[in-house]
């Protein structure tokens, strides 16, 4: 069938890139009840050459001209996996989820107590209300003063951090407080 | 789109070459130059570089203009929640593609330079449907693990879900295909047993305390970092495409936030589909990757030809379906789509596929979604049950479009949406609650519609193929002849039954939550549980009744007639067609789904069946009603307006109105036009000769004046509040004593588009959707008499429609 046709070549694409577990290659052969023998399933580990009935189906459960009968009910399916693909994305994923809560712990909680030890009461209470739109002009200063090169490399992050904090703070006061977007 | 900017175009075509022709076109262009007396003549300046464009001309010639030869940075970009002006972003890009083809035939380099600004489009469209490519199939594996991290966790590598587990066993047996020693439950772990009541309990409590668990971290994570990352984004996206620009939306926080907390929500069992949430997301990466190339990222217009590709991307990744994903993105989220675009989408979500598919997230190899593997031919009496399904498609859409707006517009107005989190938590408290005891709620939505789209054969073991077992004189597993029910097959019926009246409920709330939530495959879910509780129905009353007159003639005893698996496939055509009132992509992306090619006239005949009958009950689709709901203003292509009003019935100003806030073209000084600015919010102003003759001269943005002002202050010497501005090309001489005038003909449009007051507003509305104008004016007897903006078109628009016409909210 076509799908067959392409499922052949996806795997002998695969088999050129790489190979390397032999455990994730396997032969499942669905056998369903025929006479008096129940349903029975199969796996090995076999490559596509030998996925048949009569290499997987062991022990075979009938004799002699039985088995060509219960081997045309049987099918068999060749299966490939890439069980590094499946590892490598779960830890990548889980770290990445793992630092952005922590990341979001400590810009909820300890931030704050931090810049109170380091800069005293005083600098808390930050201007956090929008600076936005309210003058005209103010924002072509925005545009006009992002054209200028900044002087120290940590000046920079610690202004972009602050950009996007703001940024952040804006979006969550249209989606979340006023509901102008996405509600 | 034509390009009626015509100035711009003879005056750069006049001076990219001398031809005879050229010059044809300026005397035969209606720009008359010859009967004013403030206009200096013809072949005075060709260098102000038409009509946008602050730089020199193509060939070099000097700009008389006294700005600093640079652009200033800023001018040509647009405020957020504002709509860009396609002509203008249009004419960029066409005066750029003309400077590199000309001056490619001066040096090698040059050349390089053209070929490769041609091939970057395709380059670009590469990188992006690897990455989607990458990040859909990243985001398949940590779904399906995460998806089973709630029932239990694997010995031999806690990073295989279930059926990864158990894939090398040799424990599996033919009834319980899931069972083996290395995938331990969690009551078998904290219990040490997996039977009894106390063990089902624990199970339970497992269940319910990760899913709150997932959902609280999505919702805090979406709270706290991106909260563009919530719902489907496929009305927010639709938007963006038509013109209107909402400041990261499509940016790199919102892309990580959102392929984690897909994850995250789509495992913590709530109602939801991942398909809206992958266009987001394939949108966002053609957005990020637009910013590798300058023709993409300084120009809005060619931006959202790759945007319109990445759309096709996301749903071609979803589904698996390429060609599906091209016409979803041209029947849906689109506003123009040339044929270009085309070409590109197609290439970009082949690569997207191809990619998916090597990365092999099913697992099992199979190479789309649902895969079905029986073509049973089916007959054409089935038409009536397919077009009842169709029908039960339409009325549910229109239901479940009417419930979730109305509870989302709750959700805006009252208290309800000042607690998102809670909400977020009582609807997944509720829904795991319910889903845990019937056994198809419990497992994911895919895989529910996977066996309901499974036509039962002799290797099936499961609740739904429990069907008695009449001896079988053919071999093949293919067709099996209609065989009379076990009870087993009762039981999944009225399971079945439950499971839908509660997706019907739960998806209503669930859609619109502060989480990624998509709606297709809660859609498809809803249809195929009905669709196959019609089939076996159908199956059913065959197998008994054979002797009726409407089974005599094609379903004998021992035939293969009623294929329930194919009524599944059907209904769930007929609701996602329903609540989403696509008509050729969902087909298209229903057969490359499935693979059944011999069922095509069944799909479709039960989408148009559930779209007549949704569009008799309700006009507008899901998305489209979110954008009304949202107030984008989004000007709908698809309806017709037909009412007789005229230009002057909808500009503005209005009688009792202040009169049009004009520059003219001479005669201000920069306090004067600050002051202007200051007072008033207008988001562009018209350039006139002198506010007595009222003639118009062009069209100036407001973005465009605030950041020349500010620049010339602080750039130019001498500019003060007392500086005049001009905007002719000429400046007199100024007297002594006085400071420097401050020229700023470069950032107007010289030619913004004018209908007289008698323009019948169909042809306005007309005007405004092919081109993608923001504004126009109106004149009267050549005298500028008002402005109509595309806001004040959607106001009209609405009051026509009995609606609420201050629910427009953006510009």
């Amino acid at each position: 069938t076509l799908d067959k046709a392409r499922f052949k070549m996806l795997v002998s694409l695969v088999d050129i890139l790489h190979l390397n577990n032999s455990e994730d290659i396997r032969c499942k052969c669905i056998c369903p009840p025929y006479k008096d023998i129940a349903g029975l399933i199969y796996n090995q580990n076999v490559s596509l050459k030998d996925c048949n009935c009569l290499h997987v189906v062991e022990p075979m459960p009938v004799e002699g001209k039985d088995v060509e009968a219960y081997c045309l009910r049987c099918e068999c399916k060749y299966e490939e996996r890439s069980s590094g693909t499946i590892k490598g994305t779960i830890i990548a994923y889980l770290s990445i989820l793992g630092l952005l809560l922590l990341y979001m712990v400590y810009l909820t909680l300890l931030e704050p107590i931090l810049k109170r030890r380091l800069f005293g009461h005083s600098q808390l209470i930050q201007s956090d209300d929008d600076v936005g739109d309210q003058q005209p002009f103010a924002n072509a200063h925005d545009v006009l003063s992002r054209s200028r090169s900044r002087s120290n490399m940590l000046n920079k992050v610690e202004h972009a951090q602050q950009r996007w904090k703001r940024q952040v703070q804006e979006q969550r006061k249209s989606v979340f407080d006023r509901h102008v977007v996405l509600s | 789109m034509d390009n009626t900017g015509y100035c711009g175009e003879s005056f750069n075509s006049l001076q990219s070459g001398t031809s005879d022709e050229d010059m044809v076109e300026i005397t035969g262009a209606t720009l008359d130059f010859s009967s004013t007396d403030d206009v200096p003549p013809l072949d005075r300046d060709y260098g102000s570089g038409g009509s946008y464009g602050v730089g020199n001309g193509p060939n070099g010639v000097p700009k008389l203009m006294d700005l600093l030869d640079e652009p200033v940075p800023g001018v040509g970009t647009y405020e957020d929640f504002n709509t860009i002006d396609w002509v203008r972003e249009k004419s960029k890009d066409r005066d750029r593609h003309r400077e590199i083809a000309t001056k490619s035939k001066e040096s090698t380099l040059a050349l390089m330079k053209s070929i490769s600004d041609a091939f970057s489009g395709w380059l670009l469209m590469l990188l992006v449907g690897l990455m989607a490519g990458a990040l859909a199939g990243g985001i398949d594996i940590s779904a399906h693990w995460m998806t089973d991290l709630k029932e239990g966790v694997c010995l031999n590598g806690f990073w295989f879900n279930h059926e990864h587990c158990c894939w090398n066993s040799n424990e599996t047996t033919f009834q319980e295909r899931d069972k083996c020693p290395n995938w331990k439950s969690w009551a078998e772990l904290i219990v040490g047993t997996n039977d009894g009541p106390f063990a089902y309990i624990m199970n339970y409590l497992m269940y319910v305390c990760w899913a709150l668990l997932f959902s609280f971290l999505a919702v805090s994570l979406v709270r706290a970092f991106a909260p563009y990352a919530c719902g489907s984004g496929i009305p927010e996206i639709k938007t963006i495409l038509s013109g209107f620009i909402i400041r990261g939306y499509l940016g790199k926080w919102t892309l990580m936030i959102k392929t984690i907390t897909l994850v995250l929500a789509v495992s913590s069992g709530l109602s939801l589909g991942k398909e809206g949430p992958l266009v987001h997301v394939a949108c966002c990466c053609g957005n990020i990757l637009c910013h590798l190339f300058t023709k993409y990222r300084r120009n809005e217009a060619k931006r959202r030809e790759v945007l319109s590709a990445a759309a096709a991307v996301g749903v071609s990744v979803a589904f698996g379906a390429p060609i599906g994903g091209v016409l979803f993105s041209l029947e849906e989220v689109s506003y123009y789509f040339p044929l270009k675009t085309l070409w590109r989408s197609f290439f970009a979500a082949l690569v997207a596929a191809f990619t998916l598919r090597s990365i092999n997230p099913f697992g099992n190899s199979r190479l789309v979604l649902f895969y079905v593997e029986f073509h049973s031919p089916w007959h054409l009496l089935e038409l009536i049950p397919f077009i009842l399904l169709g029908i039960f498609g339409g009325i549910w859409g229109a239901f479940f479009i009417r419930a979730n707006i109305a509870w989302c517009r709750r959700r805006k107005t009252t208290r309800l949406g000042h607690y998102p989190v809670l909400e977020v938590l009582v609807v997944t408290a509720v829904t795991a609650l319910l889903a845990f005891p019937n056994s198809y709620t419990r497992m994911s939505t895919s895989e529910l519609i996977s066996e309901l789209f499974n036509d039962c054969g002799l290797l099936d073991s499961s609740q739904l193929c429990n069907y008695a077992n009449v001896s079988v004189t053919k071999i093949s597993s293919d067709a099996l002849p209609d065989r009379p029910a076990g009870p087993d097959v009762y039981t999944a019926m009225w399971q079945l039954s439950l499971a839908l009246v509660f997706k019907m409920l739960i998806t209503v709330v669930t859609f619109g939550m502060k989480v990624p939530s998509g709606l297709f495959i809660p859609s498809m879910a809803v249809g195929a549980i009905a669709g196959r509780l019609l089939g076996v129905g159908m199956e059913q009353l065959a197998y008994y009744h054979h002797d009726w007159v409407i089974f005599r003639g094609w379903c004998s005893p021992g035939a293969d007639c009623i294929t329930p698996g194919l009524y599944a496939m059907v209904g769930a055509a007929a609701c996602l067609g329903g609540v989403t009132r696509m008509t050729v992509s969902l087909v298209v992306i229903m057969f490359e789904l499935t693979g059944g090619l011999e069922y095509i006239v069944p799909l479709m005949a039960a989408t148009m069946t559930s779209k007549w009958v949704a569009d008799a009950l309700g006009r507008e689709g899901i998305y489209e009603a979110h954008i009304r709901l949202n107030g984008y203003p989004f000007l709908e292509s698809k309806e017709e307006f037909s009412h007789k009003t005229l230009a002057m019935d909808v500009m503005r100003p209005r009688r009792s109105d202040p009169p049009l806030s004009v520059i003219t073209q001479d005669g201000m000084s920069v306090e004067e036009v600050e002051s202007l600015i200051a007072e008033t919010s207008y988001s562009g102003f018209p350039v006139v000769v002198s506010h007595e003759s009222q003639r118009l001269v062009g069209f100036v943005q407001r973005r465009d004046l605030v950041i020349s002002i500010e620049n010339a202050r602080k750039r130019q010497e001498g500019v003060v509040s007392a500086s005049r501005i001009f905007f002719t090309e000429y400046t007199p001489p100024q007297p002594p004593n006085s400071p420097p005038p401050l020229k700023l003909r470069g950032i107007m449009d010289l030619s913004p588009f004018t209908v007289t007051d008698h323009t019948a507003m169909d042809i306005v509305v007309d005007i405004f959707r092919k081109l993608g104008l923001r504004q126009c004016l109106v004149t009267h007897n050549g005298r500028l008499l008002g402005i109509i903006t595309k806001k004040d078109i959607l106001k009209h628009m609405a009051q026509m429609a009995n609606r609420d016409p201050d629910s427009i909210l953006f510009n």
